[in-house]
């Protein structure tokens, strides 16, 4: 159980981490922006609480002394400066190592970045002395002896008074804060005969006015913070005295509800009693309550909402497609028997069952969607390091953040596209002083974009650098007989030869031309989730990488057909049609091996000779033309069978060689069928036979 | 000899037939033994691992040992079954099921009657075997799975 407790703060400190490192970007680019600093804040004093809580002392000790350096980047003491964001990035990164060290362990790296957090305190505090009461900021300042305002609302557990808690001495406790008006929200209060005697179903609005600091209302609390609802606001002197609102909760003799109604309308503090006012109001049902639990832990002080998801683990979900998949391969088989037997009843239960399976599949599916964010988020504080690394000031854009994918590709796709924005920032963008030459804006961009195309995702990083150097790699190719001299190569196929893994090694390309560094691996990567990679370049504009990637790796529609006496399935999403093979143009053997589809030339392979087939061929040949990107081929088989839900199971190392299969699945009557690699038999057909146009 | 001590200690071990030789098998590695099933080629895979079969919903690929012991590769009889075990491949737990003649039999195979496989003298690949026991005048080839896997 405190196991489990502890894996469990740990997810969650991995989400705070996140939220944090956010708002430190964010705050990056608007060092004055209160909310960042209040979600900076929050998320400290979260993993501060809960840390300690789940005994991870170290790590609560450490965001303590962050918390306290951005309570007073909160109070406006301090300002956020490039140089406090830095460390607090810094220490964010520290913070993430103390969550995995054995608890205990000596912290010399800790106390480096608390010495250097406290002198650049120290230096902010001075500097900010220096610039006198005439600053700016003093107008959000609550300096010693000044006192501030805040609006507290919080709601105890229902079992609060069973488990020994009296809100009375917490309303003491903040009484003796400083002037303090309470009142009691009681339209939660159930009918009298649904009534426990000891429940407690009272919330509580408080104004208090204190000189203490937001910390000390915190320690009120800090036992019982965990089964209630608080939220915490801040008054300021001028809204306090000209909204309605405020004056209506510090006169406190007006109707609790009155005050609910009226606080509603008011603009700012609107959105907050709202989603109160749904938690108090609503029918909250026990999972709600759980869920809403779920949620503090997640942002103790945000304001309290319902909750619409729940956190599972990825591990889970992939047992529950693992039992959709042999779902659908049972149901498959059903379909089969239902379909040899001539029995109408069987049939209808054989049909309902497909749909329910074919629904049950989309919906999983759908639960394992991820949107992309979540992986665009880590990229920025990538672009950052190394625009300052490399003394580069590079802009990150994104686009389609939205798009969702395949948790499973997600975490795969991560370190690829690490390796793509370094070569764009490191070797893509100039330097300043070259991009100033060239006429360009000082300030490089790297834009990554996702957008969902059929059954494909598109992901592309995209700088305005100068683009690749062809004849750097051309000469590079050409001497290492990767290419023949002289070649007529597209822009395309010269490009592939960065991915070639000899490419990488060279540093004499990489410092001009500047790609080859590991684009081996990156396209190793994008290959395993059955993804191709697209390079366009323009001189002095630009490079764009886009990998085009499939929404799942787990289940796919295919296209049955049989070659010789095996049967293979082809991905749908890459089948363009199928045509039947004429006997003129299987006649012309050997070298010519195109079709004519509507005026293009297609090249076609035989997938009996592919594969060895000593069955007789069919009389009737069909060409099923596939096409991944602009490339097409055409595959000629035996017989087309139908389509088939494939469900994917990748093959054993020891088939690792083997490239013309991405994998295999198991048909409706129990055999296995290999899956075609697409990408790769294009690949080959374009070998074979260079693609031409008709004319 | 010393080397190979740790490696053939006393084991449960599955017997099998192949070519008329007898192979023994860790028993614990072994998950089922299958009467003959369909098996799907893979083209271009070459003859040792030459095809899939489906294990419960799994796809295992079929291994046909006797290509690395040199061995005749015949057309299926009644009496052959596929192995399915599991082995370290490339430091992941894989299903491999292995084409055997005949299965014969769980056994105690005792660690005194192995011996390491001879340098000389033999028709196999000496890596490829890890030792010889000795049982009722017969040979017990014991061979390691790990070597010949990682050959590929």
């Amino acid at each position: 159980m405190a196991q489990d407790a502890a894996q469990c703060f740990r997810q969650e400190a991995q989400d705070l981490f996140e939220q944090l490192e956010g708002a430190l970007l964010d705050l990056e680019q608007t060092p004055d922006d209160h909310d960042l600093i209040d979600t900076a804040f929050r998320a400290l004093h979260t993993i501060k609480g809960s840390g300690a809580m789940f005994g991870f002392d170290a790590l609560a000790g450490f965001a303590h002394h962050l918390e306290s350096a951005f309570d007073r980047v909160r109070s406006g003491k301090i300002a956020a400066s490039a140089e406090l964001i830095g460390l607090a990035l810094a220490a964010k990164d520290h913070m993430r190592g103390l969550l995995d060290a054995a608890t205990g362990s000596p912290d010399p790296a800790g106390a480096r970045l608390i010495a250097s957090l406290e002198a650049t305190l120290g230096e902010a505090a001075a500097s900010a002395a220096m610039r006198g009461p005439a600053a700016p900021e003093s107008e959000a300042d609550a300096g010693p002896g000044e006192t501030t305002t805040y609006r507290l609302r919080f709601r105890l557990g229902q079992d609060a008074l069973r488990r020994g808690i009296n809100p009375l001495l917490l309303l003491d406790q903040l009484r003796d804060l400083g002037a303090c008006t309470v009142v009691g929200l009681t339209d939660a209060i159930p009918p009298f005969d649904e009534m426990e005697s000891d429940g407690c179903y009272i919330a509580w609005d408080v104004v208090l006015t204190t000189a203490a600091r937001r910390n000390a209302i915190d320690d009120v609390f800090i036992f019982v913070i965990d089964d209630m609802e608080l939220t915490v606001q801040r008054v300021s002197d001028g809204e306090a005295s000209s909204r309605i609102g405020d004056i209506l909760v510090n006169r406190g003799d007006v109707a609790p509800d009155a005050i609910a109604a009226a606080l509603g309308q008011i603009p700012r503090l609107g959105e907050l009693l709202v989603a109160d006012g749904a938690i108090t109001d609503g029918a909250l049902t026990s999972a709600l309550a759980e869920q809403q639990h779920l949620r503090e832990e997640t942002s103790a002080h945000a304001p309290a909402r319902v909750s619409d998801s729940i956190r599972i683990q990825a591990q889970h979900l992939d047992d529950l497609m693992d039992r959709v998949g042999e779902l659908v391969i049972a149901q498959a088989r059903l379909k089969q028997l239902a379909t040899g037997l001539d029995d109408s009843h069987l049939k209808s239960v054989a049909e309902e069952i497909e749909r329910l399976s074919n629904e049950l599949r989309d919906t999983t599916m759908g639960i394992r969607m991820v949107p992309i964010a979540s992986l665009f988020g880590r990229f920025r504080r990538l672009v950052r390091d190394l625009s300052q690394e490399l003394g580069k000031s590079v802009l990150l854009t994104t686009a389609g953040e939205d798009t969702e994918l395949d948790n499973t590709v997600i975490e795969r796709l991560a370190d690829p596209l690490v390796h793509l924005i370094r070569n764009s920032v490191d070797h893509g963008l100039e330097p300043a002083a070259q991009r100033r030459a060239a006429g360009k804006s000082e300030h490089g961009t790297v834009h990554l974009s996702a957008v969902h195309s059929g059954a494909e995702v598109l992901i592309s990083v995209k700088d305005d650098g100068g683009g690749l150097d062809r004849a750097r790699i051309r000469a590079r190719a050409e001497e290492r007989g990767l290419i023949p001299a002289g070649a007529k190569l597209s822009d395309g196929e010269l490009f592939q030869c960065i991915f070639l893994p000899g490419f990488s090694t060279a540093q004499t390309v990489t410092s001009v031309s500047g790609r080859g560094v590991g684009m081996d691996v990156v396209k190793r990567a994008i290959e395993a989730l059955r993804g191709q990679i697209d390079i366009a370049s323009h001189t002095g504009q630009g490079t764009e990488v886009t990998l085009r990637l499939p929404l799942t790796l787990a289940i796919i529609d295919g296209l049955l057909v049989r070659v010789g006496r095996g049967r293979y399935v082809i991905p749908l999403s890459a089948v363009e049609e199928c045509v039947e093979l004429s006997p003129e143009d299987d006649l012309r053997h050997t070298g010519r091996n195109f079709l004519d589809i509507r005026g293009d030339l297609v090249p076609f392979l035989r997938l009996r000779e592919e594969f060895r087939s000593a069955a007789p061929a069919d009389p009737y040949q069909k060409v099923v033309i596939v096409a991944t990107g602009d490339r097409r081929i055409g595959l000629v088989v035996d017989q087309v069978i139908g389509d088939h839900q494939t469900v994917i199971k990748s093959l054993s190392k020891l088939h690792a060689d083997v490239d013309s299969f991405s994998g295999a699945t198991i048909l409706g009557d129990g055999t296995v069928a290999l899956i075609l690699d697409v990408g790769h038999l294009v690949e080959r057909g374009q070998t074979v036979e260079p693609t031409r146009q008709a004319s | 000899m010393a080397a190979v001590t740790s490696d053939t200690s006393s084991f449960q071990a599955l017997t099998f037939g192949l070519q008329g030789e007898i192979f023994a098998l860790d028993a614990d590695s072994v998950r089922e033994i299958l009467d003959v099933i369909p098996v799907t080629e893979v083209p271009g895979a070459g003859d040792f691992v030459g095809g899939l079969i489906n294990v419960r919903g799994k796809v295992a690929p079929l291994a046909d040992l006797r290509v690395k012991f040199g061995m005749e590769q015949q057309p299926h009889t009644t009496d052959t079954r596929f192995v399915v075990v599991e082995i370290e491949l490339a430091g992941e737990p894989t299903i491999v099921a292995l084409l055997a003649d005949k299965a014969y039999e769980v056994t105690e195979i005792g660690a005194a009657s192995i011996e390491e496989a001879p340098a000389i003298g033999m028709r196999w690949r000496a890596d490829y075997v890890k030792g010889i026991a000795k049982r009722d005048g017969e040979f017990i080839i014991i061979p390691d799975m790990g070597r010949i896997f990682a050959a590929g």
